[in-house]
């Protein structure tokens, strides 16, 4: 309980801090400002590793939110921002990698661990069944061999 | 064949290692500029020492040179002043520099007491062109060739190492095929 209570004011204490940084904007409509926002949230700042423009204080995160306030005004896309912003200052600032030829890799990997998994799982499975069957399936000869087997081991015993 | 199955952790844990290893030795707030390989962008903007003589990008053409982004507000770069000094008079490098989100007159009185290691300032109160370039904090030095293009950005203070380890020769390397 006292966890859950933590972490509530832990939740309404960072939310006061991002409405603090945003706000300094001005829209005409509010999906506008939901898309400033929700564009800001998506690009990292370059200057403190891992924090988004939307909740950093520093001074280049500041002028971003600018670029893209301004970008916005003038009617662009949210690709054309994020390109815009990525050709000054790499894809670093990017949260999510855009799909291409570098990073196939990086979004394959899920998949590939996965398929990896379930091709583990599969040959565990045949291997073990084709022993068991080993197993079971004896030849007529070999049938006939334990039988004899078994019944002189019997006529011992009974010696 | 069975038991080289058995070695197949080992090999994957030593890939992981040697692929997870290579990350180690980076430094993440040196980040590659975007720039590296692309013209100085399109400017327009005053020159510090004279409020009346518009620069441009053209400024930046005909020899390899040195762009250095500075502000009188930046700790570090008064750290690395004496050596841009030493670069500029003693090595004759042709640096220019870019003062960044300063005031004129801040500036001018730092140059004068400091000496001044920069052929020509550009004035970039607003930060415009050092947004363009990408410039996350100063100071932050780059290597321009002779057409105009960005071959290599340092972030962080110049001193004598990182001019024999880095700038040098990305300045050789920028004569050689400029």
């Amino acid at each position: 309980m006292r966890r859950l209570l933590f972490i509530s004011l832990l939740a309404i204490l960072s939310s006061v801090t991002t409405a603090e940084v945003a706000d300094v904007y001005d829209f005409d409509t509010v999906a506008q400002e939901q898309r400033f926002q929700s564009l800001i949230e998506t690009l990292r700042c370059p200057k403190c590793q891992n924090q988004n423009i939307a909740d950093s204080n520093a001074p280049i995160s500041k002028d971003m939110r600018a670029e893209v306030y301004r970008m916005m005004g003038e009617g662009a896309g949210d690709q054309e921002i994020r390109d815009a912003l990525v050709a000054r200052f790499g894809e670093f600032i990017l949260y999510k990698p855009e799909v291409e030829k570098r990073t196939i890799l990086l979004w394959a990997t899920p998949a590939i661990a996965v398929f990896g998994g379930l091709l583990l799982v599969a040959i565990v499975v045949i291997r073990s069944r084709r022993g068991a069957a080993h197993v079971t399936a004896l030849t007529p000869e070999e049938k006939a061999r334990v039988e004899k087997i078994l019944a002189e081991n019997d006529r011992d015993t009974r010696a | 064949m069975k038991r080289l199955f058995l070695f197949l952790p080992l090999l994957i844990a030593i890939v992981l290692g040697i692929v997870l290893f290579a990350g180690i030795g980076k430094d993440p707030t040196k980040l590659e500029s975007a720039l590296i390989g692309k013209p100085v962008p399109a400017f327009s903007l005053k020159d510090l020492n004279n409020p009346e003589a518009e620069l441009d990008e053209s400024l930046l053409r005909g020899e390899v040179q040195l762009l250095n982004v500075w502000g009188t507000w930046c700790p570090a770069c008064r750290d690395e002043h004496d050596d841009l000094m030493w670069l500029a008079q003693d090595k004759g490098i042709s640096i220019v520099g870019l003062n960044y989100k300063d005031n004129r007159a801040d500036a001018l009185v730092w140059l004068e007491r400091l000496g001044n290691p920069y052929s020509t300032t550009i004035y970039d109160p607003k930060g415009t062109l050092g947004f363009d370039l990408g410039v996350y904090g100063a100071p932050e030095t780059f290597v321009i060739d002779a057409s105009g293009v960005v071959r290599y950005r340092h972030v962080g203070v110049v001193n004598e190492k990182v001019w024999q380890e880095t700038l040098l020769p990305a300045i050789n390397d920028a004569r050689g095929n400029g």
